[in-house]
């Protein structure tokens, strides 16, 4: 039928609401999604300052970019907390769904308890642990008080190990989702394959390694890609947690976008790393798109 | 694992495993604590208390007198109950030069709210209708366009946007900010009510046509009250989303209009001032409130409404 419509001729009129109801969707996806992206590219290759410019300087941007200490810091960052997030959201994340697959009591709490911090904003996530981390009053000062003298967990103001305190309270904040999604897969896998395991005597771990998480495939693919380009954006749990402290130490890309468009008046810079943004998503996007178009194309 | 009848094989199964190196044979009685179980509920009840102490912690933070927070311990319940800090958070914390208090975030956040929510799904609701009953040749391409754009990083566009906004006068008003939260909750929620409108039965839409109705009327007619659920879905996802955004309030808004994530920060952060944890836990608290409360009002709602965000793409 909807094919019929498609080919049938109709007069321009026929479909004319549903070009007009169109019309935030088409200015949207053309003027902020594409010409905007375009603009910022095209941008970072000007030597624009407080105001965007067409004074083009070509790759020099990209080269004081690469140049710059605090984008290396931030670079570094983004691939510690990045690599570290994803493997132990998945990891942490299968292991909670796996478990809450046992058919077990409470499920339903068990699992509102795991994603209820997935509710809550980067802002809330970063300053609640930003208190627990406090070397003064939180985790720290309670194992001190308990008789260990000499412990020493201070994240937040040690700049060797900071990421890893953000990194912390991320995990509590986003793990949640990708139980969920994990949970999701679980309970899509076929009943008899449980069945046929149990039949030939395979332990339950090796049927979750060799045989169910082969299967979810699709599933781990699909969350990868979120998690990763969530990683990318990360900005708002830095800001709240550290404000990019101590020093420069937890810098991210997304803060150092930011701080150089609307604090440092140097809107070229920005574009320029805001630019290298987007290509690190392309890289992992592009060939996963490529994938599922494939495969949906070959039925 | 769906069915309960295989559960219980799994379950005695392993016991029997167990049976083999342990004790008298022969059929037992029901056993609740077997090893398995203990492991089993052992592991998630000790997730499940890492998962809520932060949170467990900032309420018995923010009912605490400063002097028992420099002295205690923060995991230890309050001694004397007080509810100064919330009072202090809501009304009289500063930002600046301003000492109003998070109400006027919150209020904010509501303005912003609002009429975000309404906008960004009633364009993405029509957008998905559209694209699922009323396919015109190019629709596909912008569709691909927007779905596509959902994971550029917002950094790219943040400076494009600000200029639109300057052009058309809306930088810096929380009109701006609506249209900002309308753009970018347009990609998945235009999914969603894509994916949704194109599993209503075809008969229905044809029938309509038939009977003369247009694009509006089998919209409001039919399509809408059908699509009831999904709409409270993708409420969820937006009141929450919106809510919890601090990028896009702090570059398109004042000081003066800020959201509640923005003030909050800037509260807690300040760098004036004797530091008084009970307060920014208070504050902390009251921001994450309203998705808090969306969340367990919403239940398994929730879960299908983030389902159905991750399946972008």
């Amino acid at each position: 039928m909807r094919d019929e419509i498609a080919r049938r001729p109709t007069k321009l009129w026929r479909n004319l609401n549903a070009k007009i109801a169109s019309i935030p969707m088409v200015l949207t996806a053309v003027f902020v999604f594409a010409g905007g992206t375009a603009w910022t590219v095209l941008y970072s290759f000007t030597n624009s300052k407080l105001l965007p410019r067409l004074n083009f300087i070509g790759l020099t941007q990209y080269e004081r970019l690469w140049e710059t200490p605090r984008w290396h810091v931030a670079i570094e960052n983004l691939l510690v907390y990045g690599s570290l997030s994803l493997v132990f959201q998945l990891v942490i994340g299968f292991l909670l769904a796996a478990l809450l697959d046992q058919k077990i009591r409470f499920e339903d709490t068990f699992r509102t308890i795991f994603l209820y911090p997935f509710a809550l904003s980067f802002i809330v996530t970063g300053l609640v642990w930003q208190w627990l981390l406090n070397p003064d009053y939180g985790v720290q000062s309670v194992v001190r008080s308990l008789g260990w003298e000499s412990f020493s967990f201070d994240p937040l103001y040690n700049s060797e190990i900071v990421i890893y305190g953000i990194l912390i309270a991320a995990l509590w904040q986003g793990t949640g989702l990708v139980m969920c999604l994990m949970l999701a897969g679980l309970r899509g896998i076929d009943e008899d394959i449980w069945k046929a395991a149990r039949v030939d005597g395979i332990p339950m771990w090796k049927t979750y390694l060799f045989i169910i998480i082969p299967m979810m495939r699709p599933v781990f693919i699909t969350t990868l890609v979120i998690i990763a380009s969530g990683i990318v954006r990360v900005y708002d749990l830095v800001v709240a947690q550290t404000s990019g402290g101590p020093g420069i130490a937890s810098e991210v890309p997304a803060k150092y976008v930011y701080d150089y468009m609307f604090f440092a008046q140097n809107l070229g810079q920005g574009f320029a790393a805001s630019t290298m943004m987007l290509l690190s998503v392309m890289i992992v996007v592009v060939p996963w798109a490529y994938l599922e178009f494939g495969r949906r194309r070959h039925g | 694992m769906a069915n309960p009848a295989s559960l219980c094989a799994a379950v005695t199964g392993a016991s029997a495993i167990a049976d083999e190196f342990s004790g008298p044979h022969g059929p037992r009685p029901r056993r609740t604590l077997s090893r398995r179980n203990v492991f089993l509920y052992g592991t998630l009840i000790l997730v499940a208390v890492y998962y809520l102490l932060p949170l467990y912690v900032m309420v018995v933070t923010s009912l605490k007198g400063m002097p028992e927070i420099r002295l205690g311990n923060i995991f230890s319940p309050p001694v004397e109950i007080t509810f100064e800090p919330w009072v202090k958070a809501w009304a009289q914390a500063c930002t600046g030069l301003n000492c109003d208090g998070l109400s006027r975030g919150f209020w904010n956040s509501v303005q912003i709210t609002v009429p975000s929510v309404i906008a960004s799904i009633a364009i993405a609701s029509v957008n998905g209708y559209a694209l699922a009953n009323w396919r015109f040749k190019s629709a596909e391409v912008f569709f691909t366009i927007l779905i596509v754009g959902a994971f550029i990083p917002y950094q790219v566009m943040i400076y494009p946007i600000v200029i639109i906004l300057r052009e058309i006068g809306l930088y810096g008003s929380l009109w701006g900010l609506v249209i900002v939260h309308s753009i970018f909750g347009m990609p998945i929620l235009t999914l969603l009510f894509r994916n949704y409108f194109a599993s209503v039965p075809e008969e229905l839409f044809k029938a309509a046509r038939v009977d003369g109705a247009g694009f509006w009327a089998i919209y409001f007619k039919i399509m809408l009250p059908m699509a009831l659920p999904i709409f409270v879905v993708a409420i969820i996802l937006q009141v929450t989303g919106i809510w919890n955004d601090f990028l896009f309030g702090v570059v398109y808004t004042r000081p003066d209009t800020y959201p509640m994530t923005v003030q909050l920060n800037n509260i807690v952060n300040s760098v004036q001032g004797v530091k008084e944890y009970n307060v920014n836990m208070a504050a902390t608290i009251l921001t994450g409130l309203v998705p808090l409360i969306v969340y367990f009002v919403s239940g398994k709602l929730f879960v299908r409404g983030i389902a159905a965000g991750a399946v972008k793409g």
